[in-house]
Parts: C-alpha cells; sequence; structure tokens
C-alpha cells in the first residue's frame, strides 16, 4: 500500500504515518544489537546486563510500586521546581524586556550569578535545606532560571520595532501592545528558552537526587549502586532518557500550536 | 473635478477595475456618503536631528481631496515631512494644521514595508487599523469590506506569511483604509515591488482614492509614479520645497503619454539640477 503509494505520487517521497516510526528504528537497532552482545557473552553482564535483565528488574519494580513512586517524585519535583524558576525567570524576563530601569536595576546581578554553576551550590544548599525536598526544587528552579530568562529578555528585545511603531500609529494601548505584538513576537525565543530549561531541569534533578536524596530516581538508581543490582541503575538511566525524550516532545506539542504562523514549524 | 471623473468613468478602466476586485463596485454602491478629505496646513516646518537640519522651514498648503506627491533626492528630508504630517515625530518649531476635530484614526500611514504581525490572520491584520473601534460588533464587518476594497477577501484565513509582496501591501493598504481615513500618508509604499505589481498597486491606490475622497499624500522616488497619480509633485531639496508643480493629465491617466513623460522630464531635470549644484 504505501510502496504503492509513493509510486503514484513520485514527489512525496515520505508516507506520514511511517514518519512517526522512523525516529525509532536507531533506538531500536541499539537495543537489538546490545541484546544480542549480551546474550552471547560478548559483553559481560557484570558490565551492562542484557536489556531483557533491565526489562525484568523494572517489571519487578513496576509489581512492588517502587519504580512508580520514584518516577513520580522526581516528577513532581521536576515540575513543580520547573514552574517556580521559570516563572520568575520569565517575570524578571518581561520585566527587565520592558523597563529600562527594571533592567538597569538587576540585569547585572543577573549575570554575575549566572556564571556561577548552579550545581557548584550543592554543599552550600545542603547546610541551607538539609536533604529534603525544598533543597532540590530550590536547585532546579535555580537551574531552570537562567535559560527562561535569557530568552524571554532576548525574545522582548528582538521584537521587530516596525510593527511596534505600527502598533502605536494604530492606537493600541500598552497592553494591547504587550499581548498583540510584543508577546507574540518573544514566543519563539521564549520557546528556545523553555527547551533549554527542560534539559537543565533533568540535569539538576539527577545530580541532586543522587547526592541527597531519600526517594526519587537518582536515589533509586544510587540504591541499586550500594547492592550491585547493576541492572536497576541501567534502568534509571533509561528512564532518564525516556523523560527527556517526553518533555522534548511536549514543548514540541506546544510550540506546534502556539507558533503555527511560523513558516519554521508548518509541516516539512 | 474628481467627483465630474467619478460619474463618469470610461469603460477600459471599469473593466481593469472588474479583473482587481469583483466584488468593490458593490461595496462601493451600499457605502453611504464616504467621508471627505482633511485640508493640510503647513506653516514654517523645521526640524533637525541633531546638527542636521532636515527640514529649514516648509510652507504648504493642500486643499482637501487632493493628491499630492513629494519626491527628492534620498536624505532631501521627504521622508521627514511625512513622518511629521502623520504625528509619529515632533516639529522643532513651526505648525502643521489638519483642520479641528480630527480623530486619531482619521489619518493613517501606509510604510514601505507591510508591517503586517505575522502571527495573525490577515483578517486581524486588518482589524488592527480599527483602532479603537477594534472591540465594536461590526468589526469584522468592516474589516471584509475592506479587503473586498483590495481584491484579498478570498485570503481572509490566509497567515500573512504565505501572501506575495504585492498582496501583503494590499492587506497593509486595506488596514490603512478600514477606518476611512480623511488623510492616507504613503512612504514609499511600492519601493519594494516589482514593476508590474507596482502598475497594478498605482491603479489600486488611484482607484481607492477617487472612491474614498481622502487627501492622498505620496512620498516616492520614482518621478514617473508621482506625475501618473499625483495632482501635484512637490520636489523637496535640501530642507526646502524647490518646485511646486500641478499635474493637470485627465484621469484615468494613460501611462507613457507624451504629456506625462514630458513632465516627468522636467522634474526630473529639476531634480538632476539640483544633484549638480552639490
Amino acid at each position: 500500500m504505501s510502496l504503492i503509494d509513493s509510486v503514484s505520487f513520485p514527489r512525496s517521497f515520505r508516507v506520514p504515518r511511517l514518519d512517526g516510526l522512523i525516529q525509532w528504528i536507531v533506538p531500536l537497532a541499539i537495543i537489538a544489537i546490545w541484546q544480542v552482545a549480551s546474550v552471547t557473552g560478548f559483553v559481560p553482564t557484570r558490565v551492562l546486563p542484557a536489556p531483557s535483565d533491565v526489562l525484568l528488574a523494572g517489571w519487578k519494580l513496576l509489581l512492588s510500586g517502587e519504580l512508580a513512586r520514584n518516577i513520580w517524585v522526581s516528577f513532581w519535583r521536576a515540575s513543580i521546581g520547573f514552574l517556580i524558576g521559570g516563572g520568575i525567570g520569565f517575570a524578571f524576563g518581561l520585566a527587565n524586556g520592558l523597563s529600562q530601569l527594571s533592567n538597569k536595576l538587576t540585569d547585572t546581578t543577573l549575570q554575575m550569578v549566572r556564571n556561577v554553576p548552579h550545581l557548584a551550590l550543592i554543599p552550600l544548599v545542603i547546610l541551607w535545606f538539609g536533604i529534603d525536598e525544598s533543597a532540590k526544587l530550590f536547585l532546579v528552579a535555580l537551574g531552570v532560571f537562567f535559560p527562561i530568562y535569557l530568552n524571554t529578555l532576548h525574545g522582548i528585545r528582538t521584537v521587530d520595532p516596525q510593527l511596534i511603531e505600527m502598533g502605536r500609529i494604530y492606537g493600541m494601548t500598552d497592553g494591547e501592545l504587550f499581548r498583540r505584538v510584543i508577546f507574540p513576537g518573544a514566543l519563539p525565543s521564549i520557546f528556545v528558552g523553555i527547551r533549554f530549561a527542560l534539559g537543565i531541569m533533568w540535569l539538576t534533578l539527577i545530580v541532586a537526587e543522587t547526592i541527597a536524596a531519600s526517594s526519587g530516581l537518582g536515589y533509586m538508581a544510587m540504591q541499586a549502586r550500594e547492592f550491585m543490582l547493576i541492572d536497576v541503575v541501567v534502568l534509571s538511566i533509561l528512564i532518564y532518557a525516556l523523560l527527556g525524550k517526553l518533555a522534548d516532545s511536549a514543548s514540541r506539542v506546544l510550540e506546534r500550536l502556539t507558533l503555527s504562523w511560523h513558516p519554521a514549524y508548518w509541516k516539512r | 473635478m474628481q467627483t465630474a471623473l467619478r460619474t463618469s468613468l470610461p469603460e477600459t478602466e471599469l473593466a481593469s477595475r472588474a479583473n482587481f476586485a469583483p466584488h468593490a463596485r458593490v461595496v462601493r454602491e451600499e457605502r453611504p456618503a464616504h467621508s471627505s478629505g482633511l485640508p493640510l496646513s503647513i506653516r514654517a516646518l523645521r526640524k533637525s536631528y541633531g546638527d542636521n537640519e532636515v527640514l529649514r522651514g516648509i510652507d504648504l498648503h493642500i486643499p482637501a481631496g487632493q493628491f499630492v506627491a513629494i519626491v527628492g533626492k534620498s536624505g532631501c528630508g521627504k521622508s521627514t515631512l511625512l513622518r511629521l504630517i502623520a504625528g509619529l515625530e515632533k516639529a522643532d518649531s513651526g505648525s502643521i494644521s489638519l483642520g479641528d476635530a480630527v480623530k486619531p484614526e482619521d489619518i493613517r500611514v501606509m510604510f514601505q514595508e507591510p508591517r503586517l504581525l505575522p502571527w495573525a490572520r490577515v483578517l486581524s491584520n486588518v482589524e488592527v487599523g480599527l483602532g479603537r473601534d477594534r472591540a465594536s460588533s461590526d468589526a469584522h464587518s468592516r474589516a471584509e469590506e475592506a479587503l473586498t476594497e483590495v481584491g484579498l477577501i478570498d485570503k481572509r484565513d490566509q497567515w500573512p506569511s504565505v501572501l506575495s509582496g504585492g498582496q501583503k501591501q494590499r492587506v497593509a493598504l486595506a488596514r490603512a483604509l478600514v477606518s476611512h481615513p480623511r488623510v492616507l500618508a504613503f512612504d514609499e509604499p511600492l519601493g519594494a515591488l516589482d514593476a508590474l505589481t507596482r502598475i497594478s498597486m498605482q491603479r489600486l491606490l488611484e482607484r481607492v482614492w477617487r472612491d474614498q475622497g481622502f487627501t492622498a499624500i505620496l512620498v516616492t522616488h520614482d518621478v514617473a509614479e508621482a506625475v501618473a497619480l499625483a495632482d501635484r509633485v512637490l520636489v523637496i531639496d535640501e530642507g526646502r520645497i524647490a518646485h511646486d508643480v500641478t499635474v493637470n493629465a485627465a484621469r484615468p491617466r494613460e501611462r507613457g503619454s507624451a504629456e506625462l513623460a514630458a513632465l516627468e522630464g522636467s522634474i526630473l531635470g529639476h531634480l538632476l539640477s539640483a544633484d549638480d549644484r552639490t
């Protein structure tokens, strides 16, 4: 069927239904090769357990409820931290993009703080907050803050001044000008910030959970290391990869919905 | 003169207009008496940017409904004059008066770039032109009427990025027309278009001007365009009005006629002799 389609329409090389699957070919191939390598003993299971073993470990943890609980805890920390840090970053980006005074007042300070790697604060954060939830939320929020702040600021600064002039000529109030011109104009840049921030969000959370936590995916991996449960360690790593992909896909869907006017987001 | 012409249009012109916008005539007949243009008086207008004195005392009267073209070398101050008339900048001294009771919606500007909002569909872009009336219940129908006027009603739900350069400029024109302005200022609106699109846009500008009777002020570097469209051509040189030329050719004007060509030649002569002096 698909073959006939591509023959009768020589200009469309891609068949839409296969398009979504194509991206999964490489990951699946890697897993297949890995399985073969483990089963044949080419890779010792002490170094890397077979995918089937990892899957089995996942199934056991799923049955005990441990896996779901840890994923949920990590997911919750990531989202709350993202909302707090992203919200504050967005607010500062707006304020400094729209007001010269606010920009002069805070931008230099923020740029200085930005140059401190936020993971370097872990010892300090543990001293401040101990190892409870607020420590992780603080680190995630701090990590997420800067990409969102910088890209919101950049987006607002680079809105076409000719469009702003046009809006003023046509009698837009400040509120209307923001809603109809400045915010939609800054949106592509804000999304770049969000996608950067999603990456930093997972990174920060995993590091924080590995070092100081009593629940969550990072904690699960560290516990498994203590007991030499290498299949669970590998399982945790694979789940990170899946969660990262999920967050990225979610932001892509949002982009598609809100930037449908932009030629770059039309179906290619 | 304009009113007389409006009632006795030759067949050829009607045909070309029908091609451009099939519904345009219907809309014209439905509309109640259109708002008339505003007269414009400028007295001793001066404007400088730093040490650079761009306008050095402009005195000018434009009667209501006149089509005036302003030509001049680049940097002569013609765009500055237009921006002052449109209220985009403040004069250092002198005055511009448009009569009393002028609303912001009475004066509209069209730029060389269409300046459409890329994230708004064509129809909402036109609605932007309604100014404070954007929220009124008839905003949609007024915007649709303006789009019909420029012959783009079938593009109402498109994004601006799919339109051609000429179509974008027509949407910008619809946006400027939708509030039925009494003064319409054009800042080289056709400068970025190809030759053929330019000619059809010139016809469109002339037609809407005759239909709506606004006072039109067109800044252009194309003397042929100025002569083809305007009742009067002002040549600006070194911040002053150097020449004020009346174009008496009957409308619709035949492009490339000997009369217009001669006029174009003499205006170009003025511009070039100014060039030789410096």
